[in-house]
């Protein structure tokens, strides 16, 4: 599913957060968005599932269209589109509920009550992420008592299992040592072939290996967009080439 | 060479103090406690716990008293928990912080902090005069929901408060609406804090005197409907023990009394803990 963005911007009562931003995302593709702290990635991909109307004072201007239909549209089914565009936070935050019970949330809030196919659900979502071999019996077991790894995954099927089409990940390594992240890295690049993945990062190494756009932010402003290759060889604007060859953030 | 206490020695001194203190709050308790009990305990009889009271309290048991406190209270925490816990969600999840939040928080503070014969005075004019309902269950339980539930809504709202907003975000991002996320995430998490809230009512509601005096009466027939007036085992205790008719018989009362809240609360805390280690 493609994502654009025209003349997007985004204020917190006085403060101008994302300012003009144009943006064009591809289907299939890993998109990673880059900057220093504060540049306002995170509040971008917020945009996107509409997680930003969770906060008071918050105020967008512009267009921002996910397969072709304007999200802000008073038409749009905001309970659909979040459906749609699903998102990985940055901290592997499992429901206080057995295994189970946290894949099951998205599809028992949508209807399914027959047991059966929440099974089929649980076990195919748990397997898209690897672990149903290593949970099979243990699906009731609490999920806090899951490694940090294996909760950032769960909180990847639970997502799954609502079917969306776009995964918005933010951070979603950032709480997990470098052999985790690696293992979260691969998946996502497994993923990439069903899903449109867009994913901030911190972790300027990160968007290199695995992302094929990227997007780099200061300021609140989209300074340069390309594929990965061209932003981390040779970028066209200073700040990025300052940024990633480490002058500052 | 003036003298000084070292930092050594003060930290001891400041150990022994706190130490003391809590000595001095946990000998008074179980004075009281164990005074209570080593008078009451040898009144404790099967008899005692399920013969009618005769004699306004002299003779018999208080077979009558036991059922109308039990009564009384799980019809006031059965009115109070669900008004109690829906104003909550409401404050927490629908106000959004505003002004009536804040103005409804401190109203339930400060009435949280009423003394109960206030309410007993209401309960008698509003629900036993206003309402007809004569002195009954029904209006001492409508008058203890109506002194518990600022508790009740105080604490939950704590509770519902604590709820890591991830928590919701989570929700809202698979698709759940406002409602899926207050039943399904906010609520069972909240659970063992609204517990408290309730469990906090119930001690309060089943020692109360004052409220219950004025609005159930002081009846020592056996409760047989909501509209049976009754006198619950604390104005009992209460009665017998100003009116001078049997002091063996008000220490045996408030025995029982003491224990039916521990036994309340004990239920309530393995049931609190079962819940949490579930998936804590």
């Amino acid at each position: 599913m493609i994502v654009k963005t025209a003349n997007l911007n985004l204020y917190y009562g006085s403060f101008h957060a994302l300012k003009d931003i144009d943006l064009s995302i591809k289907e299939n593709l890993i998109t990673g968005i880059i900057g220093p702290s504060g540049c306002g990635k995170s509040t971008l991909l917020r945009v996107f599932n509409r997680m930003n109307d969770l906060i008071r004072g918050v105020r967008v201007t512009g267009a921002v269209l996910i397969d072709r239909e304007d999200i802000h549209s008073p038409i749009c089914d905001l309970i659909l589109l979040r459906k749609t565009v699903g998102m990985v936070f940055q901290r592997p935050n499992a429901f206080p509920l057995s295994i189970f019970d946290n894949i099951a949330y998205g599809p028992r809030v949508w209807g399914i009550t027959d047991k059966k196919t929440l099974r089929d659900i649980v076990e195919r979502s748990l397997a898209a992420v690897d672990l149903f071999d290593v949970l099979k019996g243990r699906l009731k077991e609490s999920a806090l008592s899951l490694s940090a790894e294996k909760q950032q995954r769960l909180c990847i099927a639970r997502l799954l299992a609502v079917e969306p089409e776009i995964l918005l990940m933010d951070e979603p390594c950032s709480a997990l040592d470098p052999i985790a992240t690696g293992k979260i890295e691969e998946l996502m690049l497994e993923l990439k072939r069903k899903y449109t993945i867009i994913i901030v990062t911190h972790n300027m190494q990160q968007a290199a290996r695995i992302a094929d756009e990227v997007g780099f932010m200061l300021l609140g402003e989209l300074i340069e967009f390309d594929s990965a290759k061209k932003i981390f060889t040779n970028p066209s604007d200073k700040r990025t080439f300052d940024y990633i060859s480490g002058r500052f953030g | 060479m003036t003298f000084r206490i070292g930092p050594r020695t003060s930290q001891i001194i400041a150990h022994i103090i706190l130490l003391l203190m809590t000595i001095v709050t946990v000998i008074v308790l179980f004075f009281i406690i164990g005074y209570v009990f080593k008078n009451g305990f040898a009144q404790l009889s099967l008899e005692f716990l399920t013969d009618r009271t005769r004699e306004m309290g002299k003779e018999g048991g208080i077979l009558p008293s036991i059922i109308g406190t039990l009564f009384i209270t799980v019809l006031a925490i059965i009115i109070a928990t669900p008004l109690g816990v829906g104003s909550a969600v409401y404050l927490v999840e629908y106000t959004r912080g505003g002004l009536l939040r804040k103005i409804i928080s401190f109203g339930a503070d400060c009435l949280a902090g009423v003394p109960s014969i206030i309410f007993g005075l209401f309960g008698f004019i509003f629900f036993v005069i206003q309402l007809k309902l004569g002195w009954s269950i029904l209006s001492g339980s409508l008058t203890l929901a109506v002194m518990i539930i600022p508790t009740i809504i105080r604490t939950s709202e704590e509770a519902i408060k604590a709820v890591p907003q991830s928590y919701r975000e989570i929700s809202y991002s698979l698709g759940g609406g406002k409602l899926d996320t207050i039943l399904k995430v906010v609520l069972p998490t909240s659970l063992p804090g609204i517990l408290t809230g309730v469990i906090l009512g119930i001690g309060r509601a089943i020692g109360e005197t004052a409220a219950v005096i004025f609005t159930a009466g002081s009846s020592l027939g056996m409760p047989t409907s909501v509209f049976s007036s009754t006198r619950t085992l604390a104005v009992h205790f209460y009665i017998l023990a100003r009116e001078g008719i049997s002091m063996p018989k008000a220490y045996g009362t408030a025995t029982v009394l003491i224990i039916i809240i521990l036994f309340v609360n004990l239920v309530a805390y393995r049931l609190m803990h079962r819940f949490m280690a579930k998936y804590y």
